[in-house]
């Protein structure tokens, strides 16, 4: 067994082990720690295989803001865990189905076409960029899929942000345009005021 | 084998020429701190511990080193002692793709620029897993603060970045110094500037330093995230702060402000291109990180967010726009040769 | 016109360079640290640090156990027990500061109709035991003799002004 292949089988077994830790452990929050942990080892197989802009986009984007978004939601909910696990065995065959017809269909396509070039994949010279590769592919090749993916992606944003705006006309808010143009002038008036002598001030009491 | 074993050895080797200088630095960077901050508050600063006080940070070290760790009872034992060392983690490892010098990098990769970025968004994590593991009121609070914080000016850092590498034409590191090879001039400080002013205030963001210090917040949520550390764990998360600081300064002096290259170019002795210059850029932003610190109040939360999303984010779409239009007219002396190495 | 120029100086971030150089001026300006046991800062005869019991120049002491200082201590520090001595005069048997509860607010001193209690410029101690924050007669009248010059010193000086 080649080097490559002992550390290919590490990060596998690790991605393995933590996607089932994902589903089985209660605490919502070591889940998504392992979740965590399964894309830091998928993302550690993809540089193995030479895709080191996908490798590092994914701790990126996945990692470094996805999850911390998820462990902020995770970490502020109050779930009680006993109404999660009351319809398992309910939803068992549902469920079993879904991952069975997922298989199905990964094996089918992994099978047809690639799973034998997947095993042969060529080695690259010293001065070949994977991230080259990618943005030349993106933006000829690819360039109406990516544009309609972006496109997507930027409705997907602007129905979040309407499903969640709220018109609350009693709520106060701030105006920090206003608060920040506010000159010293406006808000404070600096008034002359001539020094009173101490002998033609109010009678004050007898010093010694 | 053997020549494996000695690959592995240079490469061990390597890592500790890069480490202990680095520590050595975090160790001074706190002494430096105090003494800036105290000379800007009219006092003298640290000054009994060795000559001048030169020895203080030791003695701090020497003192963190003997105190205990105490675990809350009702911490999560394994996530709050992992949690330092989360934190810690990134902010050494992305010291890998950094060039000290032209070919003087520990992992030469095409894709540092987003390799430093992933990092970077990596150290959160020790941030949010110290303020939930310990289980206190006061650190989730931090932890919470700091998340929304980091995802926050993660993005207006990013689209800086994008900025730097639209003008140098490449993610690696050494290739966007190369870049900007010339006088002070031909630094991306001055084409990129409202990039370079968004990319180092994020940068004040991203490590929690002041004014943008809400996870710590001493008067409001005591200490936030590590309230509950002490001794040596809660060194490391001191150590992750500065090492983070250093590498945020770092990264400045080389994507705007020409790593390694002189001010002076052209000039014989002074021209040169040296590791001292790359060193003395970063000392200089390292000192604005504690020139803030001695001068703003902390930023309100609402306020942070949205200079973030509202003010940084448009900023830095805006100036990417004014400097694609650059690259296509080749303005000189900055993108003309940046233009011709994309078109080949 | 105003507006924008409120609007430049707002995105120049014109009032946070004002506060940098204000900070910026302070780095050079001299620095005031009085470096504690090397230097000292000069001190009021009006100073109130540890307590002593005066004497007269006899050689006798000046408290008659009139107790007033006990009565006006708003810290309830002092403690006093009084008996006639064998020559008949009235004396203290025992005259007690507890440290701990003083807060030298110095009223013991002004309600002193002998000048006896007075507070002394020393301010430098410390307690290695319990119990030692108790400052007993014995103690009080040691520091009064040990003292002496400096306190007839101090009450001369802050004489004109009462």
């Amino acid at each position: 067994m080649t080097f490559e292949k002992f550390v290919f089988y590490v990060f596998a077994l690790i991605t393995v082990y933590a996607a089932f830790r994902v589903i089985t452990v209660r605490n919502p929050v070591h889940a998504v720690l392992h979740l965590v942990l399964a894309f830091f080892s998928s993302a550690g197989i993809w540089l193995l295989a030479e895709a080191e802009f996908l490798g590092i986009t994914l701790v990126l984007v996945y990692v470094g803001a996805v999850m911390v978004l998820f462990l902020f939601v995770v970490m502020m909910l109050d779930v009680n865990l006993a109404p999660l696990r009351e319809g398992f065995v309910r939803y068992l065959p549902v469920g079993g189905a879904i991952g069975g017809l997922m298989i199905l269909e990964m094996s089918l396509i992994l099978a047809s076409r690639h799973f034998a070039a997947a095993k042969a994949l060529p080695p690259h010279g010293p001065h070949y960029s994977n991230t080259r590769e990618l943005g030349a592919l993106l933006y000829t090749d690819y360039a109406y899929p990516f544009e309609i993916a972006a496109f997507i992606l930027l409705v997907a944003i602007v129905a979040a942000i309407a499903l969640t705006l709220r018109r609350r006309p009693d709520a106060r808010r701030q105006q920090v345009g206003e608060q920040v143009r506010v000159r010293r002038q406006d808000r404070v008036r600096l008034v002359a005021m001539a020094a009173e002598s101490r002998s033609a001030g109010p009678a004050e009491e007898e010093g010694s | 084998m053997v020549e494996t074993i000695w690959q592995v050895l240079l490469i061990l080797i390597k890592i500790v020429v890069i480490l202990v200088p680095l520590m050595l630095g975090v160790a001074y960077l706190t002494y430096a701190e105090r003494k800036i901050i105290g000379y800007m508050q009219v006092r003298i600063g640290p000054n009994r511990v060795g000559p001048r006080g030169w020895l203080q940070p030791i003695a701090d070290a020497m003192k963190l080193l003997m105190k205990e760790i105490i675990v809350p009872s009702n911490a999560n034992r394994f996530l709050f002692v992992i949690a330092p060392m989360l934190s810690l983690g990134p902010a050494l490892a992305a010291w890998a793709v950094i060039p000290f010098g032209d070919g003087m990098v520990l992992a030469d990769i095409d894709a540092g620029l987003l390799y430093v970025l992933a990092l970077s968004s990596l150290g959160v994590y020790g941030v949010i897993i110290a303020g939930w593991a310990a289980n206190s009121k006061y650190g989730l609070l931090g932890a919470m603060r700091s998340a929304a914080q980091m995802v926050a000016y993660e993005i207006a850092m990013g689209f800086a970045l994008v900025g730097v590498l639209m003008a140098a034409g490449s993610l690696n590191l050494g290739a966007i110094v190369r870049a900007q090879a010339g006088g002070v001039l031909h630094w991306f400080w001055l084409p990129l500037l409202p990039l370079f002013l968004v990319y180092f205030i994020s940068g004040v963001a991203e490590t929690n330093r002041a004014p943008f210090d809400v996870a710590e917040g001493e008067s409001e949520i005591v200490a936030g995230f590590h309230v509950e550390y002490s001794g040596m764990a809660f060194a490391v998360f001191f150590l992750a702060e500065y090492a983070n600081m250093i590498l945020i300064a770092a990264l400045t002096a080389i994507m705007f402000a020409g790593g390694w290259l002189s001010p002076f170019a052209g000039i014989p002795v002074l021209g040169a291109p040296s590791l001292l210059w790359l060193l003395a850029k970063t000392a200089f932003f390292l000192f604005f990180f504690l020139w803030f610190r001695a001068t703003f109040p902390r930023y309100r939360y609402d306020q942070i967010m949205r200079l973030g999303w509202k003010v940084f984010i448009p900023l830095t779409i805006v100036w990417l726009l004014v400097e694609g239009v650059a690259i296509m007219a080749r303005v000189g002396p900055w993108f003309d040769h940046a233009a011709a190495a994309a078109g080949s | 016109m105003g507006r924008l120029k409120a609007y430049l100086k707002s995105f120049m971030l014109w009032e946070l360079l004002l506060g940098l150089r204000l900070t910026g001026r302070y780095l050079f300006a001299p620095k005031i640290t009085v470096q504690y046991p090397d230097e000292k800062t000069p001190q009021s005869f009006r100073f109130r640090g540890l307590h002593a019991l005066r004497r007269y120049p006899n050689g006798e002491e000046r408290c008659i156990a009139c107790k007033l200082c006990e009565a006006v201590c708003p810290a309830l520090a002092i403690t006093i027990e009084a008996a006639p001595r064998a020559d008949g005069t009235r004396r203290t048997t025992r005259y007690e500061i507890d440290l701990f509860k003083c807060i030298f607010c110095g009223f013991c001193e002004e309600s002193c109709p002998v000048d006896s209690i007075v507070e002394t410029r020393v301010y430098e101690y410390h307690f290695e035991q319990r119990g030692e924050q108790i400052m007993t007669k014995d103690k009080l009248l040691a520091m009064g003799d040990k003292y002496e010059a400096q306190i007839a010193a101090d009450r001369a000086a802050d004489a004109p002004y009462r």
